[in-house]
């Protein structure tokens, strides 16, 4: 395929995805503004397909440029079934950019009954569409230029040709206080003008035609009882015209919002993720290389050798975040995606649910959040499913009829932490008890607590539903969640108050290449924890310990926590029975204590891959290489956790 | 033809900004380093917007609205001040010298087109 079909192509998918997200905020609001953009986007997206190999598209896609246009003619208004049309119509549009110009799977799309449903469903909502609610408002508008304001500058012409851009008007000039030919000073101002206009524009659009000419005295008065409320009437102007703060805030930019997104668009460049993650690999190389030069210049103990080795650090380190942040995308790429998602539930399952979003600037490397979309979707589907009761439930239980789900994205020192959180009935952890021990995931007798209870949502074919529907309930949902989030090295915590709904808290790192590690040494060896899931670090007190059915437990502030050796764990080697130390580590909802020999420091680990000959060996996630040129295993936490716990998922003490 | 905006600043960034702007939405700009070059070229060029900064060396912004209104060629011409002065004292004794109106030091580039447009038309 050429490369301007295949810029075509990104641009398309980009410009879809603001669509999606346009066409949901018409359901919200309708702004002039917000169909306009609508309106301009699929112009863009089918000039563009015509231009470069995509006909049918734009054969398509014009069927809905052409309702847009009505609708911002005024000629139509917007309607739940026209926006319906339009967002299947759009989807309908990704599968013809899937078939990238193959024409025999073009033909194939364009002849589906899909897309016949499509645009037999886009004329029904044509047709059927209610009539444009245009406001139309009378104002008597009058201003009189003070006597030398021609001479500073002020052009009634101009101010005449503006109001006429908002709307009917007509314009009455009052000339009773002309003087008569021999007194005229032509320099002077002597008339007045009062202007009929007849527009859908609010006052503020009015008063701005008068930023600079507030000295002519403009009088705005309605002449129709009911003024527009000036919260109904778009705010916004069409900034091109009219500055509409330009008198109250000069400084504040009048570029709508889609205006700065195209301007961002400019200056940005298109680089394949591959080329990024071969820089992002060769600068780990560089950071290993620089501890050793660290190392190298300490032992030789060369002042001018540190300085610069110094320098180097400096750089690296600088360089290394610059990378890193240039794979940042903030979270709400993603977080676009669930409004429709939400939306397309509710639908489904006939319940009102809204979808509230939280930090959506975040930022999260590229690789994390590709990967992240599809557990995010699972426990989005979950909550509304599961968590959202129906209206009625909901009613009786003195709710608002309107289930929500918040979806919240922030940084927390070097994690992302991600909420998903439901205002729905909790878990019941009665039925989850019952259905661990039916399932065998549970002793009969056993009493864990709720939260371990509640994390048993995560076993393999765990699902509570009563009735499998086609949203979820399969019991394939909550553990494939739990492994993938897991494999991004990050965790999933649920906590839960019945009737009051349920939250899922995911902690992330912000990169899957470098992480920050506690460097600990167990004999003669070096192993990492990553930093995210180490609680703390204390003392190895022998007289502290306790036993509680049959564990080792330890006691750290009123708090019991089960603890083992890691040398046990691991089969390693005690160098010395003295002081030894303990690091509290915690992953899925669980804490657990791992006795090491002595806690060496942080360090910024880049993580190297397993090679295939040790990829069976689940308890480390990856190795790295340290300053002296050594390599240190990292642990993975979790995994050993779950080994360790002995009974799998409940590690409930 | 296209309308002349003159840009009187000390700063040639600035200047540049304004050129760039508004030669880039049809307008012709002229620049001047300071008031005195100001008047000078608001005397030989057609002006139809002067769009001054009001702290410059030689002759100031202040200064450069004063003279200008008394000129014939600069009675009845735009003149929107560009600054970084926030009080509005500044602004108000600049009206008072017969500017039209005044925009933010920095701006937005679409805010200045919109502005330009609506006081040169």
């Amino acid at each position: 395929m050429n490369p301007a079909a295949q810029s075509y192509i990104h641009e398309a998918r980009d410009l879809l995805t603001q669509l999606e997200q346009m066409l949901l905020d018409l359901e919200t609001e309708a702004s002039p503004e917000a169909i306009d953009s609508v309106f301009r986007a699929l112009h863009t997206l089918k000039g563009g397909g015509s231009m470069f190999g995509f006909p049918a598209l734009s054969a398509f896609v014009h069927h809905f440029e052409d309702a847009f246009d009505r609708v911002r003619e005024g000629k139509i208004g917007i309607s739940k079934p026209l926006l319906d049309a339009a967002l299947e119509g759009r989807d309908h549009v990704i599968a013809l950019l899937d078939a990238g110009g193959d024409e025999a799977a073009t033909a194939e799309l364009v002849g589906s009954d899909q897309a016949r449903r499509i645009l037999a469903a886009l004329e029904g909502a044509v047709a059927g569409a209610p009539p444009a609610v245009v406001r139309l408002a009378r104002w008597e508008v009058s201003f009189r230029p003070s006597k030398g304001a021609l001479r500073c500058g002020m052009r009634p012409d101009l101010l005449l040709a503006e109001l006429r851009e908002l709307g009917d008007c007509r314009v009455r000039c009052d000339v009773s206080d002309l003087p008569v030919l021999e007194n005229l000073d032509p320099a002077q101002s002597h008339l007045g003008w009062v202007v009929e206009l007849t527009t859908a524009q609010p006052r503020a659009a009015i008063e701005s035609v008068f930023v600079f000419a507030d000295d002519a005295d403009p009088r705005i008065v309605a002449l129709d009882q009911d003024e527009p409320p000036a919260a109904a009437a778009p705010v916004e102007m069409p900034s091109a015209e009219t500055p509409a703060t330009a008198a109250s805030a000069p400084a504040a930019p009048a570029r709508s919002a889609p205006r700065a997104q195209t301007m961002a668009g400019q200056d940005t460049v298109r680089v394949p993720s591959a080329k990024l993650d071969s820089i992002l690999d060769q600068l780990g190389e560089l950071v290993i290389a620089q501890a050793r030069l660290n190392q190298t210049a300490a032992r030789l103990g060369d002042s001018t050798l540190e300085g610069l080795v110094e320098e180097v650090h400096r750089l690296v380190t600088g360089l290394r975040d610059t990378t890193l942040s240039v794979r940042m995308l903030p979270i709400e790429t993603v977080f676009g995606k669930f409004r429709r998602v939400v939306r397309d539930l509710s639908t489904e399952l006939g319940k009102d649910v809204v979808l509230v979003t939280d930090g959506g600037e975040t930022e999260i490397d590229k690789n994390v959040l590709d990967r992240l979309s599809e557990p995010l979707v699972h426990m989005i589907r979950n909550s509304a499913d599961h968590g959202i009761e129906s209206a009625a439930d909901r009613v009786a239980a003195g709710k608002p009829a309107q289930g929500r789900v918040r979806l919240a994205a922030s940084q927390d020192a070097g994690e992302i932490v991600i909420v998903i959180e439901d205002d729905g009935r909790g878990l019941d952890h009665d039925k989850i008890r019952r259905k661990a021990i039916d399932r065998g995931l549970l002793a009969a007798d056993a009493r864990p607590t709720e939260a371990a209870l509640a994390q048993m949502i995560f076993a393999p074919g765990f699902s509570t539903a009563d009735k499998v529907s086609s949203v979820s309930g399969r019991g394939v949902g909550m553990d494939a969640v739990l492994s993938a989030i897991t494999g991004l090295r990050g965790t999933v915590e649920v906590t839960s108050r019945k009737g009051e709904g349920t939250r899922l808290t995911l902690r992330l790192p912000l990169s899957l290449a470098i992480i920050d590690g506690l460097l600990v040494r167990l004999g003669p060896d070096v192993f990492v924890l990553p930093l995210i899931a180490v609680e703390e670090c204390v003392e190895f007190d022998v007289t502290e310990l306790t036993r509680n059915s049959g564990r080792r437990m330890l006691r750290i502030r009123e708090h019991l926590v089960p603890f083992v050796d890691l040398a046990d764990a691991l089969e390693g080697t005690v160098e010395n029975d003295g002081r030894r130390r303990v690091v509290i580590v915690r992953a899925e909802g669980e804490r657990m204590g791992l006795v090491v020999d002595d806690i060496l420091g942080q360090h910024q680990t880049v993580i190297k891959p397993m090679s295939a000959y040790h990829a069976d060996l689940d308890d480390f996630a990856g190795a790295t290489i340290l300053a002296d040129g050594t390599v240190a295993l990292i642990l993975d936490v979790a995994m050993l956790l779950r080994r360790l716990g002995g009974t799998g998922i409940s590690l409930a003490a | 033809m296209a309308k002349t905006v003159l840009t009187i600043d000390d700063s040639k960034a600035i200047r540049d900004m304004v050129n760039f702007t508004l030669t880039g939405v049809g307008y012709r700009v002229v620049e001047a380093e300071n008031g005195l070059e100001g008047l000078a070229k608001l005397k030989s060029e057609p002006v139809s917007l002067v769009v001054v900064d009001l702290n410059m060396p030689v002759m100031n912004g202040f200064e450069f609205i004063r003279k200008a209104r008394q000129e014939p060629k600069g009675s009845g011409v735009p003149i929107l001040m560009l600054t970084t002065e926030t009080k509005p004292e500044a602004k108000a004794e600049g009206k008072a010298l017969g500017a039209t109106g005044w925009l933010n030091k920095p701006f937005d580039a679409a805010m200045l087109v919109a502005v330009a447009r609506k006081l040169a038309g």
